[in-house]
């Protein structure tokens, strides 16, 4: 049951990525804007072009150009980027685990917020607490992640400059990582050091983006928990005398967080594209902020090797997330 | 010497501005007995069972009476003081047990809550206890049932399990709003002897809510007729069965067991008896004006 879910889904992940791939390369070759002519040199010959674009493979029509990339794929090279002329593997497998990092622990800190205040709502049921948390949290839903990450640089980093503006490490200290999973590395090796180091540069890029998904997940878990918390056997269950927190966190909880599961696993996905401004603003070096870059110097190769590996991230996230509502639910767990 | 006696008890709703939901109900429950609560649909059955378990919704409120339980008034104890009891004391067996179990907690868990929270019991203890009890109500394969999650066990099922958690405590008395409704009609006989032999075996007291009289008749060693949230009758369940004193209890006899139904009871009531119980609840309201 669960390995058939699991198989079908993968399926329906190549497809989407095919498709993904299909659009995002015939989009790039009719929209305008030419990766040769943002690199040549001035004086450069119309026979320099055309043998640059020849290098690159743009000479050719577009159906031939998409079956050499996709035969490229397979055989695991993703191309050679045109702006910084390096392979285009190699630049993902630097820059992923960055976006991985900041965008994982944006979500843990959006679930630790967005349910930590979803259950402290619920605990106020019927109260002035209540009001001001559904009030508070009303305002939150309205601002984005790019107005809290210029809100967190003034306030943390100009104001009161407690924590670095820019970059995941202090700039000496990049060469002290094995890994590019420096927060996983300092943990796992236990360099308190370091881990300190990484998070304090991880802090205000990660608020901004868990922020506005912490209010979506208390808007939907606290409506949720609201309704579950009326149902017949928690009722039977606070008669049997459970505390209001206990009926929470073991009756109610649950059963309530089906709806907001799915719901997270689509609102991360915003999260993940949020990167990309959030990443510029803290000159944060990972993927979205790369893909600024690729796309202002039209590096076909490397947006084409971004787009995957964020259709990608996509696609685990929702069979994540699907795999989870299925393991909370009995009923779906024993078909 | 009663276990629990309500005396007086009036209700209000503050939904449906003010309008009395009880009117002055006394009834008496001794150790060992099952009451049956009658009546038709909005008469306060469920609203006197709530009370007693101290579940009462908030827009109902209490203007008058006390409810002695074992000595102590339930309607004016803290609700700290009240959640010592329900649960223990005074446990519930619901109406629908398609609801009434956590749909995401095994039946180990939420048949042994109340001996783990309120007993102190540890888990091994609580588990042999909780196998013990499904015995007793009957469950093939309580083993397996143990493992269970609701969703696996049929509605007769389930409220077996639910019967088994409300005796599990060994209470004192046990409230049974319209246990049965919700079931098959094959499987209602069989829940109804089920809970009339756990009551005699244990010596619990049984406030037993339907619309039944049929089922009054097989279990309740009393019944309280309601209407309109007053007491129209209350006596030992044969004599009222003989000798009905007032015309709507005479009635509602006449009509056979599906006097809730008019258009299957054998005999509808007479409208002319609605309108003298209407007058008497008037009337009732007036005194309580005069005396406030
Ligand atoms: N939550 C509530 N707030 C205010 N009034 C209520 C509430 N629930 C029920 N009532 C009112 O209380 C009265 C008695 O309801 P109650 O549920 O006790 O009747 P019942 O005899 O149990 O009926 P039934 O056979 O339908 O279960 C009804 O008039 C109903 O409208
Ligand atoms: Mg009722």
């Amino acid at each position: 049951m669960f390995l058939a879910r699991l198989t079908k889904r993968v399926g329906i992940a190549a497809t989407t990525l095919f498709g993904v791939g299909v659009i995002v390369f015939v989009l790039l070759r009719v929209a305008p804007g030419d990766p040769i002519a943002m690199m040549i040199a001035p004086g450069a010959t119309p026979a320099d072009i055309a043998a640059l674009r020849a290098h690159y493979g743009l000479d050719e029509s577009i159906p031939v150009q998409f079956a050499l990339w996709l035969k490229g794929i397979l055989a695991g090279d993703f191309g050679t980027s045109i702006s910084i002329r390096r392979d285009v593997l190699d630049l993902l497998a630097e820059r992923l685990p960055a976006t991985l990092e900041l965008a994982t622990a944006a979500l843990l800190v959006a679930i630790l917020i967005g349910g930590g205040v979803a259950i402290v709502g619920t605990m106020l049921r019927r109260t002035r607490g209540e009001s001001v948390v559904d009030a508070a949290n009303g305002l939150l839903l309205a601002i984005p992640d790019f107005v809290w990450a210029l809100a967190l640089v003034l306030v943390l980093g100009v104001f009161y400059p407690v924590l670095p503006l820019s970059g995941r490490v202090n700039p000496q200290s990049a060469d002290d990582f094995a890994t590019r999973f420096y927060l996983v590395e300092s943990i796992v090796t236990l360099r308190f050091d370091k881990f300190l180091e990484v998070a304090s540069h991880l802090v205000m890029p990660t608020l901004a983006l868990a922020l506005p998904l912490a209010a979506v997940i208390t808007r939907v878990l606290k409506q949720a928990l609201a309704e579950t918390m009326v149902q017949d056997y928690v009722l039977l269950a606070r008669l049997k005398g459970m505390s209001e927190l206990r009926l929470i966190l073991q009756e109610a909880l649950r059963n309530a967080v089906g709806p907001t599961l799915a719901l997270t696993g689509v609102q991360f996905t915003f999260l993940i594209g949020g990167t990309v401004i959030v990443e510029r603003i803290f000159s944060y070096p990972g993927v979205g902020n790369m893909a600024i870059d690729a796309v202002i110097n039209r590096d076909l190769p490397l947006i084409q090797g971004l787009v995957l590996a964020f259709g990608l991230m996509f696609i685990v996230i929702n069979i994540l997330v699907d795999l989870a509502v299925v393991a909370l639910n009995p009923r779906l767990r024993h078909g | 010497m009663s276990l629990l006696s309500i005396r007086n008890l009036s209700a209000v709703s503050d939904r449906d501005g003010g309008t009395p939901i009880l009117r002055g109900v006394s009834l008496d429950l001794a150790p060992g007995e099952v009451i049956g609560l009658v009546g038709e649909s909005g008469a306060g059955k469920s609203t006197i069972s709530k009370a007693v378990l101290g579940m009462l919704p908030r827009t109902v409120r209490i203007t008058k009476g006390s409810a002695i339980f074992s000595g102590r008034d339930l309607l004016s104890l803290s609700s700290r003081e009240l959640r010592k009891i329900t649960g223990s004391e005074i446990t519930l067996i619901p109406q629908d047990p398609m609801t009434a179990l956590n749909p995401g907690r095994r039946i180990e868990s939420q048949l042994t809550d109340g001996l783990r929270l309120k007993r102190g019991m540890s888990s091994t203890d609580a588990r042999r206890r909780g196998l013990e009890l499904l015995e007793e109500v009957h469950i093939r394969d309580p083993e397996r049932v143990m493992r269970a999650y609701p969703h696996e066990l049929s509605g007769g099922m389930r409220q077996r399990v639910l019967i088994a958690a409300a005796f599990a405590m060994d209470p004192k008395l046990v409230v049974a709003d319209e246990p049965t409704t919700a079931l098959d009609v094959t499987v209602q006989k069989q829940i109804l002897r089920l809970i009339r032999a756990m009551q005699a075996k244990h010596g619990t007291s049984v406030i037993f809510v339907t619309h039944d009289l049929g089922v009054v008749a097989q279990i309740c060693d009393r019944v309280t007729l309601l209407y309109g949230g007053m007491v129209v009758e209350a006596g030992a369940t044969a004599e009222i069965m003989e000798r009905p004193r007032h015309p709507y209890m005479q009635a509602l006899l006449a009509a056979g067991p599906r006097y809730d139904r008019p258009d299957r009871a054998l005999a509808p009531v007479p409208e002319s008896i609605f309108a003298g119980l209407r007058e008497e609840l008037a009337s009732f309201d007036r005194e309580e004006v005069r005396h406030g």
